[in-house]
């Protein structure tokens, strides 16, 4: 299991081996600084912490420049915690840097960021209702929910609304993991990966990056 | 920043030479094709018609005449299944698109011989 902090660059396109074009992702990975260490005995669990992109001094609140002090770093925009397991080796003291050379013969990774926001969406877009007809008599309704319970139903509770019903709504700008990317391309001189597929988020977001835990480690 | 990384991602993708031709030229493609476990080399012989899209992205159109049937193929300039172009001769065309040509047939479907030098000389 490894993390690494990084940015969309954006998309564009790859042949593979059979000679088929697939969409891939290029993603500024790196380079991160540890910015502490976590012990059990200290914080109460194993953990790295990393930071990616600095920010400037004048821009950075006192307890934020006292925390990378401690590494003896820049203060970092984008902080994540890597956390470790009882018997993990630590290699990283605070300070160091990690790269993409970390994935290095990792075949699969996931990627979280943040979704682009949607805004106030209704519940085809939100949830994908089938909606209504467009013509045969529908009538200002062509897109709406439909029925969301009766007077007295069971299923509710008691003619209250069942918690959790999906309705019309903030959709996008959450936290979105997409799993299972095949990882085409290491490039360590100028810290890129390239990752098959669509990484949520817009061109521009930050992105952790992590090994598949899903997915069997083969490279094909 | 943005496009020269991206671009530097797509130059891996990039055939290093493609031959030159033009709208208006006809060419042979020669196109690898996977049969089972067989590949073989089939040659589509036609007018380009169009050229469009850049980079990685880049396709150009062929059009030929199948008995009185048009048919056109789209290839992508860089695909790897696309193993040879060969300009044979090349054609006098007006405007970067020869989609007029859809609406003619027989004689006039004829592109005026254009004596350029980038033909394969047999």
């Amino acid at each position: 299991m490894t993390l690494l902090l990084g940015k969309k660059v954006g998309m564009t396109q790859a042949y593979d081996s059979e000679g088929r074009m697939t969409a891939v992702t290029v993603l500024q990975a790196g380079p991160c600084t540890v910015m502490q260490v976590k012990t059990p005995e200290t914080d109460g669990y194993r953990a790295l912490q990393l930071g990616f992109e600095d920010v400037k001094k004048s821009r950075t609140k006192k307890p934020l420049l006292g925390h990378a002090g401690k590494a003896k770093t820049t203060p970092k925009r984008f902080v994540r915690e890597w956390r470790l397991d009882q018997d993990e080796q630590v290699e990283y003291a605070p300070g160091d840097a990690v790269s993409v050379s970390v994935f290095e013969g990792v075949g699969y990774v996931d990627v979280a960021g943040t979704s682009k926001g949607k805004g106030y969406a209704g519940v085809m877009k939100r949830h994908g209702f089938g909606g209504f007809l467009a013509s045969h008599g529908t009538e200002r309704k062509h897109r709406a929910p439909g029925s969301i319970g009766s007077h007295a139903s069971d299923r509710g509770h008691g003619g209250n609304l069942k918690k959790g019903k999906r309705m019309a709504g903030r959709m996008g700008g959450v936290r979105v993991t997409s799993k299972n990317h095949r990882l085409l391309l290491i490039d360590a001189e100028r810290n890129l990966l390239v990752v098959k597929g669509e990484v949520p988020g817009p061109t521009g977001g930050y992105v952790e990056i992590r090994t598949s835990r899903t997915r069997r480690q083969t490279q094909t | 920043m943005k496009t020269e990384i991206l671009d530097s991602v797509e130059a891996r993708h990039l055939k290093p030479e493609v031959p030159h031709f033009e709208v208006g030229d006809t060419v042979d493609v020669h196109c690898r094709i996977v049969e089972g476990n067989k590949t073989r080399v089939q040659v589509f012989n036609g007018t380009v018609i169009a050229r469009s899209g850049r980079g990685i992205n880049e396709t150009f159109t062929v059009r030929r005449m199948v008995g009185d049937e048009g048919v056109e193929r789209i290839f992508p300039l860089h695909s790897p299944n696309v193993v040879d172009i060969r300009p044979l001769r090349s054609g006098k065309a007006r405007r970067a698109k020869l989609y007029y040509l859809r609406k003619r047939s027989g004689k006039s479907v004829r592109l005026a011989q254009r004596h350029s030098d980038h033909m394969v000389r047999k």
